[in-house]
């Protein structure tokens, strides 16, 4: 039986079978972890494509997160997998929206990018305290509600008086987001949906 | 000899509650003393002319052009959210400036900021509001939480009522967390006179005591408020301007997704289990449709608002929002109709997707209010049965300009209006908002939208 195929299809039991048997049989718990992340990176592809919706997404989500707490305590040291970069991303002041930002955050993951999300209701200067402490090249800003536009460029102002502007990339998004928004706020990019956040972070480290 | 309620067809149903809608009457039951004869003749003007565009019967006079705001008559007048939620007059006074100001066909009254205190009194965690979580500016945002267990369908399907008194009321509203002690009203039955008496036991408990006590003042708040409100809408409609809905209700779907399991929480019981989550959608399709048709009657006005959250394209397959979603979405449309309603229903996000689904509806009979959707597809595909509205963009009207605004609407009225059945809105009900941005879009449209 096939792990990452289990997820790739959603196969909630079979996948927490498969784990717990081979863990039995005493496995590598970092080889079948692997596994799972392939399994997830279809998922993510499958997304992508049009073939899977945000429904399977989270529940994804979900069998990983099982399958982790039963791995996790396994592993006596994390191996780090190469990242392509460092994202730094939250949902603006005032706004407490999440759903999108948590769907951008999957691919972000999947797509081998180590993401730093702060959550929601995030007010500029926390952004800038995490970009000048990861010293992350790119910062996504989301927002659901009109309001959140007059958030997002005051966080853009606040990396301005930073000094950070020049060193970070900031894309936004969210519910009602356009280019017209994108102009208004001062940000360099805004993406429609979960996939244009993760070829712009790509273009942006010069992964794509 | 006048037809009982219950022998009328649902169209003779929904003749009397639109000539209610046409002539309203004041809380004494005698017709309403409109201000002028001229905003009488508007008044019913402007109904005639929504009606014209529902029924797709005669192609109304003009597009009706309704600019739907959440909260912009607040930040227009110039008072902050807070003040609007606990503040009534200003909050009236507000939207009165709204509607006297852009002239809408139809408003949705004043309701929006709510009673304020009673979401103090009642401790309602559901959301927060201006000085309970959001700054004093901001819109109340509503917090979702599993508000249900993943194990408790059971105890729903049973008894949706009992379910919501006892185990929702508690952990919603942080002050009405002694409701859990009571009893089933249902337990109480004739058969021997003391099993009804056991069940009056919980009322003697102090937790219990405490939460009626909270509900008594609660309510008298609300009161208060609704009487202002009561007072908004007749000066309004005597000013000539109808009101856009007389009550509302949700999908199924999103009752339980939105308001008892949250997203994640309904998406991982569609896999985990389905046969649940059908059966709790079922349970829901009666209530939905009394809660719309109860308070339509009521207000003598027919239509029903719906707001649509999860079916939303990408937010499910299509082959979940036909399994999940649409059929108890459209039994409880279809029992609105039965009643002499008309659902408005609104699509927010996008539903290209669901266009062919969703066509299966008796001719002229709901509003499909369009939010990101591509309006020429929604025109194709439904304009022959069903009035569509929509979709000029929020972001548009905040940080656009009145030229922009005005060549979306052209572009708009250019692909939906062809032969009636469209109504112009705005696309999500929009918060900040440049004032000629809105001007905009309702002059514009008044003029451009002219059928000739």
């Amino acid at each position: 039986m096939d792990l990452v195929e289990a997820i790739a299809d959603l196969r909630e039991e079979e996948a927490l079978k498969i784990v717990k048997d081979r863990l039995s049989a005493g496995e590598d718990p970092v080889k079948i972890l692997e596994e799972a992340r392939k399994g997830l990176e279809i998922v993510g592809n499958r997304f992508a494509s049009g073939e899977y919706f945000i429904p399977d997404l989270i529940y994804s989500g979900e069998i990983m997160k099982q399958i982790t707490e039963i791995v996790k305590p396994l592993i006596s040291q994390t191996t780090q997998a190469k990242k392509l970069g460092k994202v730094v991303i939250g949902t603006v002041a005032g706004d407490i929206h999440d759903i999108g930002k948590n769907i951008v955050v999957f691919m972000l993951e999947v797509n081998g990018f180590e993401v730093y999300d702060l959550g929601v209701d995030v007010p500029p200067e926390r952004f800038v305290e995490k970009v000048k402490e990861t010293q992350a090249p790119i910062l996504g800003l989301s927002g659901f509600l009109t309001l959140a536009f007059d958030s997002m460029k005051r966080t853009i102002e606040a990396l301005k008086e930073a000094g950070l502007r020049d060193k970070v990339k900031v894309m936004i998004g969210g519910g009602q987001v356009t280019d017209e928004v994108r102009k208004y706020t001062g940000a360099d990019a805004y993406g429609k949906d979960a996939m244009a956040a993760v070829s712009l972070a790509k273009a942006w480290v010069g992964a794509s | 000899m006048e037809k009982k309620w219950e022998e009328m067809t649902p169209e003779e149903r929904q003749e009397v509650l639109i000539q209610r809608w046409l002539s309203p009457k004041d809380p004494q039951g005698e017709d309403l003393k409109f201000k002028t004869p001229e905003a009488e003749a508007e008044y019913k003007a402007r109904v005639q002319r929504l009606v014209d565009a529902i029924q797709l019967k005669r192609v109304p006079d003009r597009v009706p052009v309704l600019p739907l705001p959440n909260m912009f008559p607040v930040y227009y007048y110039g008072i902050t959210v807070q003040e609007a939620m606990y503040d009534y007059e200003k909050c009236f006074a507000a939207f009165k400036k709204f509607v006297l100001d852009f002239q809408p066909d139809a408003t949705m009254g004043c309701m929006g900021p709510g009673p304020g205190k009673f979401y103090d009194i009642v401790d309602y965690k559901v959301y927060r509001w201006p000085g309970h979580g959001v700054g004093p500016n901001q819109c109340y945002q509503a917090v979702e939480d599993e508000y249900m267990k993943a194990d408790e369908y059971d105890a729903l399907i049973t008894d949706p009522t009992y379910y919501f008194l006892t185990v929702y009321f508690p952990r919603a509203f942080g002050s009405l967390k002694g409701l859990s002690l009571l009893s089933p009203p249902t337990y109480v039955l004739e058969f021997y006179p003391t099993f009804s008496a056991v069940h009056f036991i919980p009322f003697a408990l102090p937790p219990v005591q405490e939460a009626l006590k909270v509900m008594a003042e609660a309510g008298a708040e609300v009161l208060k408020w609704i009487q202002g409100v009561v007072g908004w809408n007749l000066e309004i409609m005597a000013s000539g301007f109808p009101l856009l809905a007389g009550g509302g209700c949700k999908a199924p779907f999103d009752t339980v997704g939105d308001t008892l399991r949250g997203t994640k929480g309904i998406i991982i019981d569609m896999y985990r289990q389905p046969e649940k989550v059908l059966k709790a959608v079922e349970a829901l399709v009666p209530i939905m449709i009394k809660m719309g048709a109860e308070a339509a009657k009521q207000n003598g006005v027919p239509l029903v608002f719906m707001p649509l959250h999860k079916g939303a394209d990408g937010f499910m397959s299509d082959q979940q929002f036909k399994t999940f979603y649409w059929p108890t979405l459209k039994k409880v449309i279809l029992g609105l109709i039965e009643e002499g309603c008309i659902p408005f229903l609104v699509a927010e996000g996008g539903f290209n997707s669901r266009l062919e689904v969703i066509k299966d509806l008796p001719k002229g009979k709901v509003v499909w209010m369009f939010d990101q959707t591509d309006m020429a597809q929604a025109k194709k595909i439904l304009g022959d049965s069903a009035c569509i509205a929509g979709n000029v963009p929020t972001d548009l009207l905040a940080v656009g300009t009145p030229e922009q605004v005005k060549e979306y609407v052209k572009k708009l009225i250019d692909t939906c209006a062809d032969g009636g059945g469209f109504i112009l809105t705005n696309g999500a009900f929009f918060d900040e908002a440049k004032p000629e941005n809105v001007k905009a879009m309702v002059e514009f449209a008044k003029e451009y939208g002219v059928y000739r």
